[in-house]
């Protein structure tokens, strides 16, 4: 086979790298055009951190430690209404911590990633142990009704796409992205080929035109229910606030103006679920059993499957990307087609109760379930497979 | 000389909501006096505040402005002025919400010595949330969390921005407005982490519960207390014990952070040209 | 074909080195897909330590591995985890500190070696036993050209330690072919 063997030379132009799925964040948002990262350090996601201050600089971005997570948050937002395409990257620790200036974010619509690779909680719990523990602080821990979109790589192929992905959503309806790795696929490395900025599609957060100043309202009702947004420092004067706000941005107080912000807020996701959501299934349409999964649980799911159809068994599998907002109308489609669903997670069944409520009772929904710290193998749900096909 | 001020204010969003009394307002047109003697482009100059009766100052200011968590408004400037070192970042906070909830990013802040104007309220209470006790309550003072008076100690917030690497620390009074527009006009034009105490009075939740009459009593303690730094120093030690320093207490020029870190872009851009 | 090995050993034994290097030889060959896992304490000395390299023709679905092709064991504590975890015709290669042969001496794959010995007396560095370990793994590998691995350690030891993380990997090399002699 040495005939195949590459040249150091075209290895390189090639930008095939071996790269962990840490590492892949920081790559893929190079590519999708990161500028700013603000973090601090936290096992399994320090390698993030690592990864931006490292390479940044070169690219003329900004990097900075902060003192902890709460103030790398709000760094973040306040990099992003600069005008930075702005990331920081956690693990669950952390992620609690960012909650309070997630919603700030939220509120006042700055496009951001924040990347959460999962260990095994709560509290210090299994630092270096992967989990899928944080899928519904994802969805719910800051407070109060908000929309979020939650995407989860299974690869570390995906982690790169997924991360551009992230990028894009939050520039595109101006809301912080969660990407959400967990330790297997934050720390494994595979070898993968990194796309050039002109290979992929990017998108920018629309701006307004400099010669609407005058009649400039920050927080307009769009057809999109997409605001555009200055950078600071254009002369727009604008203001931004927590408190519920008007087009103008600033609060009145009144209880419309919060049902109508909260109404965008949440119009702007729902209204484009069919952009959002991303899911890779590998369905035969003869299926009475599916497997249902997210990240690095995903991969023991399809080796179970493939080996479940060889022995003849009518299975098979649907990966979900985006893990939030969930993929309702998919699942409530499926169950009415096939018996039964298997949830494998990393945690003592989380997602598993969308799928129950979007299953509707059409389909019989189980849960493979893992919170020590180890992972799923496959034989465990090809076990599953074979139970419930009897 | 009188400044144009107006041009900086939302008059709209006048009147604010500050009570009768409260020294918030002299502290804010100080600012703003200071700011119109600095020369800086308004366009090109960002408010941050955090939660509280300070925090509401943002609101009332015509530049980009941002109204942030309870605290953490220094962790948004930071990443506005990194983002973009050609911003005036100001920073708007409390006694609670600067030294309380917020300490910790104060204290960093400082150690950066990153190029943030951060100016707090100090009026000793809590006073939007009627009257809890903060870090700047004085000890033995009752609160509505302290009914029995306070036993925590003060911070002294200039020594502790200056000890943490404030390179522009100034203390001034609603009493004396003119100081604090000369403090604020030169802090404006200091490269480093400039930390303004502003004293003020709040008669209503603080003042009143501690039997210091009205507001014109809390502004004659002010004159009484808060003294120029240079007459301090010449005072006999017993008393100064009541006493505070006015005025720019301390200032030194030293490399402010966005400036090492954009030496840092530039080490990195050519070592990767070549 | 999917070819699953686990190196294992103690913290500080660069095992996870090792599996990273297995790992990016496959870049040099377009054909080949690979994932690489680890796992380890807290610490960063001592414990117990193992990486996990899975080449494969096709794209991986479970990155961890399930029945070993090959095992390196570089302490007992670890023959003993993970000894049984093998395929039936899998290799398995321990260093001879911790009295060689008393495991499955019915195992034709056993290979019980002076890994640690060669590292430090004939390259004179205890720490470059993982290379000589991947040395031995290199002849169970018909997959890998050595030429990539060998290309790997470069691209990925510490600056100015090329030269002796390469000599250790030939001393491997040669280590296996004495036995099989």
């Amino acid at each position: 086979m040495t005939n195949k063997i590459l040249s150091e030379q075209d290895k390189t132009s090639d930008r095939v790298m071996l790269l962990q799925g840490d590492e892949a964040v920081v790559e893929g948002g190079l590519v999708a055009g990161a500028s700013f990262f603000a973090g601090y350090p936290i096992t399994p996601a320090s390698e993030i951190a690592e990864g931006f201050a490292q390479k940044l600089p070169a690219q003329g971005g900004k990097f900075i430690q902060m003192e902890d997570e709460i103030a790398s948050m709000g760094c973040v937002i306040g990099a992003s209404l600069a005008g930075e395409k702005a990331i920081t990257a956690t693990s669950g620790p952390g992620f609690s911590l960012k909650q309070e200036n997630l919603g700030l974010g939220i509120m006042v619509e700055a496009p951001c990633v924040v990347v959460n690779v999962q260990r095994v909680g709560p509290s210090t719990g299994l630092p270096t142990s992967p989990s899928q523990g944080d899928v519904m602080q994802a969805r719910w821990g800051t407070h109060g009704d908000h929309p979020i979109i939650a995407l989860s790589p299974s690869t570390v192929k995906e982690t790169i796409e997924l991360t551009i992905k992230s990028f894009n959503m939050a520039e595109k309806y101006r809301i912080p992205v969660i990407l959400l790795l967990d330790e297997i696929v934050g720390h494994m490395r595979e070898k993968v080929r990194v796309p050039a900025p002109a290979e992929v599609e990017l998108i920018t957060r629309k701006r307004p035109a400099a010669e609407d100043r005058d009649n400039f309202y920050p927080y307009l009702e769009t057809a999109d229910h997409i605001p555009p947004m200055p950078d600071y420092g254009e002369g727009f004067r604008y203001h931004s606030t927590g408190l519920f706000h008007d087009k103008t941005g600033f609060p009145r107080g009144k209880t419309e103006d919060a049902k109508k912000l909260m109404d965008r807020l949440m119009a702007k996701i729902e209204e484009n679920l069919q952009d959002i959501i991303i899911i890779e299934d590998e369905l035969q349409g003869d299926e009475e059993i599916i497997v249902l999964s997210y990240g690095s649980t995903a991969r023991s799911a399809i080796s179970a499957v493939r080996q479940a159809r060889e022995l003849g068994i009518k299975a098979g599998w649907v990966k979900l990307k985006t893990v939030w907002p969930f993929a309702e109308s998919y699942v409530a489609e499926i169950s009415n087609k096939v018996e039964k669903i298997i949830v494998p997670e990393l945690n003592r069944g989380q997602l598993i109760g969308e799928v129950k409520k979007a299953a509707a009772g059409n389909a019989e929904v189980s849960g493979i379930n893992k919170y020590d710290g180890t992972i799923i193998p496959p034989d465990e749900i090809l076990t599953r497979i074979k139970e419930v096909s009897k | 000389m009188v400044e144009d001020i107006d041009r900086y204010l939302r008059e709209d969003k006048l009147p604010h909501i500050w009570c009768p009394g409260c020294g918030h307002g002299t502290v804010m047109a100080s600012i703003l006096r200071g700011f119109a003697r600095s020369g800086i482009d308004q366009d090109k100059t960002v408010v941050i505040s955090g939660i509280g009766c300070s925090g509401r100052a943002s609101g009332y200011l015509d530049f980009d402005t941002l109204h942030v968590t309870h605290g953490r408004a220094i962790t948004f400037a930071t990443g506005v002025k990194m983002a973009n070192p050609d911003l005036t970042v100001i920073v708007i906070t409390g006694d609670g919400d600067g030294a309380a909830i917020g300490g910790n990013h104060l204290i960093h802040a400082c150690r950066r010595n990153i190029d943030l104007k951060v100016i707090l309220f100090n009026n000793n209470i809590y006073g939007m949330t009627a009257g809890q006790f903060s870090p700047m309550t004085p000890t033995g003072a009752t609160a509505t969390t302290a009914p029995y008076g306070n036993i925590d100690q003060n911070f002294n917030l200039c020594e502790l921005a200056k000890s943490a690497g404030a390179t522009f620390v100034a203390r001034g009074a609603a009493q004396q407005p003119r100081q604090l527009i000369r403090i604020f006009k030169k802090g404006f034009a200091h490269q480093g982490l400039t930390f303004v105490e502003a004293i003020t009075q709040c008669p209503v939740n603080y003042g009143r519960r501690n039997n210091l009459g009205g507001a014109r009593d809390m502004l004659n303690w002010q004159k009484e207390h808060i003294i120029n730094h240079r007459k301090y120093q010449d005072l006999p030690p017993e008393e100064k014990e009541d006493k505070l320093p006015a005025g720019i207490l301390y200032q030194v020029e030293k490399e402010e952070y966005t400036e090492k870190y954009q030496q840092i872009i530039t080490a990195a851009q050519e070592s990767d040209d070549q | 074909m999917r070819k699953e090995i686990r190196l294992s050993g103690a913290g500080g034994q660069g095992m996870i080195l090792a599996g990273i290097i297995l790992a990016e030889a496959s870049l040099f060959d377009p054909e080949l897909y690979v994932v690489q896992t680890q796992s380890y304490g807290p610490e960063s000395r001592g414990g117990a330590s193992r990486a996990e390299v899975i080449f494969s023709n096709e794209p991986i679905d479970y990155p961890k591995v399930v029945k070993a092709d090959i095992l390196v064991c570089l302490t007992e504590e670890s023959l003993e985890k993970y000894g049984e975890e093998v395929t039936d015709e899998g290799v398995v290669i321990a260093d001879d500190s911790f009295g060689g042969g008393y495991y499955h001496p019915e195992r034709a794959n056993f290979y019980s070696l002076p890994i640690i010995t060669t590292a430090r007396e004939e390259i004179g560095l205890e720490v470059t036993a993982n290379m000589v370990a991947l040395g031995v793994v290199d002849s169970f590998l018909p997959e890998i050209d050595s030429s990539c691995l060998e290309r790997a350690i470069e691209r990925r030891v510490p600056q100015g330690t090329e030269e002796k993380n390469l000599a250790a990997f030939q001393a491997g090399q040669e280590l296996l072919a004495n036995v099989i002699e």
